[in-house]
């Protein structure tokens, strides 16, 4: 299959090249022929992708504007729900759950013409860093079969990966999003939080959950962001802030833009995967931006944070599921305390479990001062790091992750190392700004590595300039 | 050991899951692990520091209020759709009170 951009899709509809429907058909049948090799999508929607891509034909042929993502495939994260499209969250609680409503993010996509062709592995309720914690199996990264594609939205990075999805949306509540887009070579984008408005996102963290896009071009996902950004009823902490027309602004000039290195990124890093990020560095600087160290003493200190503020989140918002709304009940239940708890145990799998277990315990009677209180001060003073360093610096540039994309397997059994694999992009999570990977060349084994951009909240428009700047300037890594 | 395996019996209680045995010693080694992580915290002196609840995005107090005007519901046939036991427009659970 051709691999597409939003503007050759559009170009090749109004010059009567192909329609819309053969796209999504064309789209979903090499999903499906690529499926048993890296199982990135649980379900395919056929149904659906026709009639948007009709509704977008109908409109070409009448000679009607078909909307900012006309005819474009797109591949959903299952975390997002879509109304009468199964949403499994990667859960074996999940697997018939039908919702009743689409995500504003969904129902945003489809006004501007984009057609959804499926839904996305990911691990359960998007709680992992490699995609083996789904319970429909973990996802392959297409770059390197037995490699894991990152997580959680390991499916959504595969999808435009394998040159299925045109443009994928995934979920990101530590890096979810930046960490699978580097593991997969493509460009992720987790927008400042609020964004994007969290209506129709199973909730994983509240405080930290974002919806972003993965696209193949930094453009592409500047469009995609563009289409779901803004203020939405809906959610109450969804953003007010004004989007501007991010794709118009790519003028891949840079000079003179102010960035930031910092130094903590830099220990303990793999020295191919350093040598990349610094060598993406050094392109920039070429194109005038002024370069200099920073210091975000924080870091250290992220990924233990993290970890009881989204945890405790978690277990708050994972109580829903106790067998009485969503689908799964367990049949030998006596009482209904016993059928609430056997529900959960036949149903969470060992990640989803663990956190819950961890939540529950730092937020108990007893040992909240000790450790969700904590967090939040740490969590502001990780905050402040990032605000005393945007006081210098227009964008800071870093790794996304401490190293590519590892085996299957390699990490499963040891739950501190998987998470320490977060660190690099769970700084900007707990501080809510933009964030993204771009992808800036690959390891001697072929590997791809990301380049992460944070900005300003609300500055979107400069992560993107940083970013479509190198991706023009670089020779850029891709996939044949 | 961080906690033992009475005290995850108890959280587990709290958290509605019915660990078996074998969940509940893997689980406090695991929880052990991670807990021991996490004291890195007590690293750092948080004297002083406000606690951060949320990112707040800049907007007028009474911005996030709307309308207050009567808008369609789910309804109940929707709303009970995915349940696994419904039944007279409710859903049904096992017998709340134990005998």
């Amino acid at each position: 299959m051709k691999l597409h951009s939003i503007d050759s899709i559009r170009a090749g509809l109004l010059a009567k090249e192909f329609t819309a429907k053969e796209l999504a058909l064309e789209a979903i049948a090499h999903g499906q022929a690529q499926n048993p090799q890296t199982n990135a999508f649980l379900t395919f929607s056929p149904e659906r992708a026709l009639l948007a891509a009709l509704e977008v034909d109908r409109k070409v042929s009448l000679g009607e504007d078909p909307g900012a993502l006309a005819g474009v495939p797109i591949a959903i994260k299952d975390v997002i729900v879509t109304k009468g499209l199964r949403t499994t969250c990667g859960s074996k609680l999940l697997e018939k759950y039908v919702p009743p409503y689409d995500a504003t993010a969904i129902t945003r996509i489809e006004a501007a013409g984009g057609v959804i062709i499926g839904k996305t592995n990911c691990d359960e309720f998007a709680m992992g860093s490699s995609n083996e914690n789904s319970a429909f199996g973990p996802v392959h990264n297409p770059v390197a079969l037995d490699r894991v594609p990152g997580g959680s939205s390991g499916g959504s990075a595969a999808a435009v990966a394998q040159g299925t999805a045109v443009l994928a949306l995934g979920s990101d509540t530590g890096g979810s999003i930046r960490q699978p887009a580097s593991f997969c070579g493509v460009t992720g984008v987790t927008p400042t939080y609020g964004r994007v408005s969290r209506y129709g996102l199973t909730a994983f963290a509240s405080s930290l959950d974002h919806i972003g896009p993965f696209a193949r071009s930094v453009r592409d996902a500047a469009t995609l962001l563009q289409v779901m950004a803004g203020r939405d009823e809906m959610d109450a902490t969804s953003a007010f802030a004004r989007v501007p027309d991010y794709a118009a602004l790519l003028d891949g000039n840079v000079r003179g833009l102010k960035l930031g290195v910092p130094k903590e990124y830099f220990d303990g890093l793999e020295s191919e995967t350093g040598d990349l990020v610094m060598g993406a560095v050094d392109v920039l600087k070429k194109l005038g931006c002024d370069v200099r160290e920073i210091k975000m003493p924080h870091t250290p200190y992220a990924i233990a944070t993290y970890y009881i503020i989204a945890t405790a989140e978690a277990s708050s918002n994972l109580a829903r599921y106790d067998g009485v709304r969503y689908t799964s009940r367990a049949a030998a239940a006596g009482t209904l305390t016993d059928m609430y708890r056997v529900t959960r145990d036949e149903g969470f799998g060992a990640e989803c479990k663990r956190r819950i277990m961890l939540g529950t315990y730092v937020l108990s009677a007893g040992y909240y001062d000790a450790y969700y209180l904590k967090a939040q001060k740490v969590r502001a003073l990780v905050a402040r790091d990032y605000a005393e360093a945007f006081a210098q610096v227009d964008a800071i540039v870093a790794p996304v992750s401490p190293f590519p994309a590892f085996k299957l397997g390699e990490k499963v059994d040891d739950p501190v190392a998987m998470y320490l694999s977060d660190i690099f992009t769970i700084t900007g999570s707990l501080a809510g700004v933009p964030c993204m990977s771009v992808p800036c060349g690959a390891t001697r084994e072929g590997l791809p590595v990301g380049l992460q951009i944070l900005t300003r909240h609300f500055d979107e428009t400069t992560m993107f300039r940083v970013a479509d700047a190198y991706q023009k300037a670089s020779t850029d890594y891709r996939r044949n | 050991m961080k906690l033992s395996e009475q005290e995850v019996r108890r959280v587990a209680e709290l958290a509605n899951l019915a660990l078996r045995d074998d969940e509940i010693a893997r689980m406090a080694q695991d929880l052990d692990g991670i807990l021991t992580y996490i004291d890195k915290l007590n690293e750092l002196d948080t004297a002083g520091v406000q606690p951060m609840a949320q990112v707040l995005s800049e907007a007028e107090e009474t911005a996030t209020l709307r309308e207050d005007r009567e808008r369609p519901t789910l309804g109940n046939e929707a709303a009970l759709a995915n349940a696994p036991l419904a039944g007279s427009g409710y859903f049904k659970v096992p017998k709340v009170f134990e005998r």
